[in-house]
């Protein structure tokens, strides 16, 4: 079997990810934060000792400013509603999930007016786009990192100046790039980082964060979600304490350790390595998709400009054949459709046929590229 | 007889923080069940030797831990 679908899910995990899963249940299984007894107390410990690691993988200097979420859509949902207010502007691209794009379009319907900035065709977008759409009521900019379909990374760094100099703050949806790309949240100007723990940052489903930068004023956050924190418990209002204010009902503590081991990996393998392995892969995946003229390749083509996702559609055949063969006679995993991303598609020409998308992990080799690249040239002429 | 003082923070991670600081400067600590003398709140309070009580302090503030209060026991 060749595991082709990592932007939706990376797989397998780390061995050290799942002993760190069942160790933290068996030995540290108390429920965190909330009693006085030792298993209680490990069980915290573990909880506080991810959360420093985590923030500072992404150079988050105050850990209560990290915050733990069930995945990417929670965090990203979390800063959008209780951040954006009826009369707010808030700024997105043309080739967001509907993570961002669903609660987006939500609130656009609560009073928030909603800019969408149109990407090229590769997904490229020019920051110039950006300037043009910021007005006086500007609140945030809300971007992906890179698109889910095409791979595409967004000059995160440039579209931080611009909302910050029209006095806006900058949300990155980091689910495609959090453990591929490096990112450093004060240096790239990122003030809210969405992640999920179950992708490249090789941890289990059901765990993710946003982390929070030092220059958001936390009183102008509504917390999504309201109720039991172990703090404060003689009240019945919701804390302002960080992070209890945006923490409430018991932890995903086995999804924490699992993404804490998750992470401890990354950072032992080296995200520079990880980094290489994965342009070197998607590189055999371009060129060697590129010589079967019956395949269109979208994205920039140019693996300085992607994650290692590739979508491509095939003349004369649906996608959903050429995925179910892969499946089925090859037993190459991958995902075909819109993948949760109608705009990107709308962008890059694909919508509503969508695409196969080939997304490689650290696990892949080089010689499963060649084998897929093999059999998707027999799939199409089948 | 060892004297010992408790310090109540407002959250579990101010806890965790404060046990990992003084622990890492050397001071003896221990974590035990919030006193219901002291406060109507769950979990737990960090307890320290009453005599480290000004570095302990100055530890924490450094830090900007925000804390609760401070009782000797």
């Amino acid at each position: 079997m060749i595991y082709l679908d990592n932007a939706a899910t990376s797989w397998p995990k780390p061995p050290e990810v799942l002993k760190a899963m069942t160790d933290v249940l068996e030995l540290a299984g108390g429920n965190p934060g909330r009693s006085g007894h030792r298993l209680s107390i490990a069980a915290a410990r573990e909880v506080y000792n991810a959360r420093e690691d985590i923030a500072s993988f992404f150079n988050v200097a105050d850990p209560l400013r990290l915050i733990f979420t069930s995945n990417a859509t929670h965090a990203i949902n979390v800063a959008l509603r209780g951040l954006l207010k009826p009369g707010d502007h808030v700024v997105t691209s043309s080739i967001e999930h509907n993570a961002v794009m669903r609660p987006l379009r939500s609130l656009e319907k609560q009073g928030v007016h909603l800019s969408i900035v149109p990407c090229a065709a590769d997904g490229s977008l020019d920051v110039r786009d950006v300037v043009r759409v910021m007005n006086s009521r500007t609140r945030l900019v809300a971007i992906t990192h890179a698109s889910n379909v095409m791979g595409t990374i967004l000059p995160i760094a440039e579209v931080a100046s611009v909302a910050h100099k029209a006095g806006a703050l900058l949300l990155v949806d980091s689910a495609q790039t959090a453990g591929t790309i490096p990112i450093d949240m004060p240096a790239m100007g990122i003030d809210f980082l969405a992640f999920t723990g179950h992708k490249e940052l090789q941890g289990p489903p059901g765990i993710g964060g946003l982390a929070i930068g030092d220059n958001v004023d936390i009183s102008e956050i509504e917390p999504v979600m309201r109720g039991g924190t172990g703090s404060h418990s003689e009240s019945e209002e919701q804390p302002d304490d960080l992070p209890d204010k945006f923490e409430s009902g018991t932890l995903n503590l086995v999804g924490i350790a699992g993404l804490h081991a998750g992470i401890q990996w990354v950072k032992d393998r080296g995200i520079d390595t990880i980094r290489a392995h994965l342009k070197e892969l998607t590189l055999a995946l371009i060129n060697g998709l590129s010589e079967l003229p019956e395949i269109k390749v979208y994205g920039p083509l140019d693996t300085n400009s992607t994650v290692a996702v590739i979508s491509f559609s095939v003349h004369h055949k649906r996608v959903s054949e050429v995925g179910l063969k892969l499946d089925e006679e090859y037993g190459i995993l991958c995902r075909v459709g819109l993948h949760c991303a109608p705009a990107a598609h709308k962008t890059m020409g694909s919508f509503p046929e969508g695409t196969v998308r080939l997304a490689p992990g650290v696990f892949t080799t080089m010689d499963d590229i060649s084998t897929t690249i093999r059999a998707i040239e027999q799939v199409i002429h089948s | 007889m060892t004297r010992y003082g408790v310090v109540l923070f407002f959250t579990n991670s101010s806890v965790m923080r404060a046990e990992k600081l003084l622990k890492e400067a050397g001071y003896s600590t221990k974590l035990i069940p919030t006193p219901r003398e002291f406060s109507s709140d769950c979990g737990v309070v960090l307890r320290f030797d009453w005599t480290d009580c000004e570095q302990v302090k100055l530890i924490l503030d450094t830090a900007h831990l925000e804390i609760d209060t401070i009782h000797q026991m």
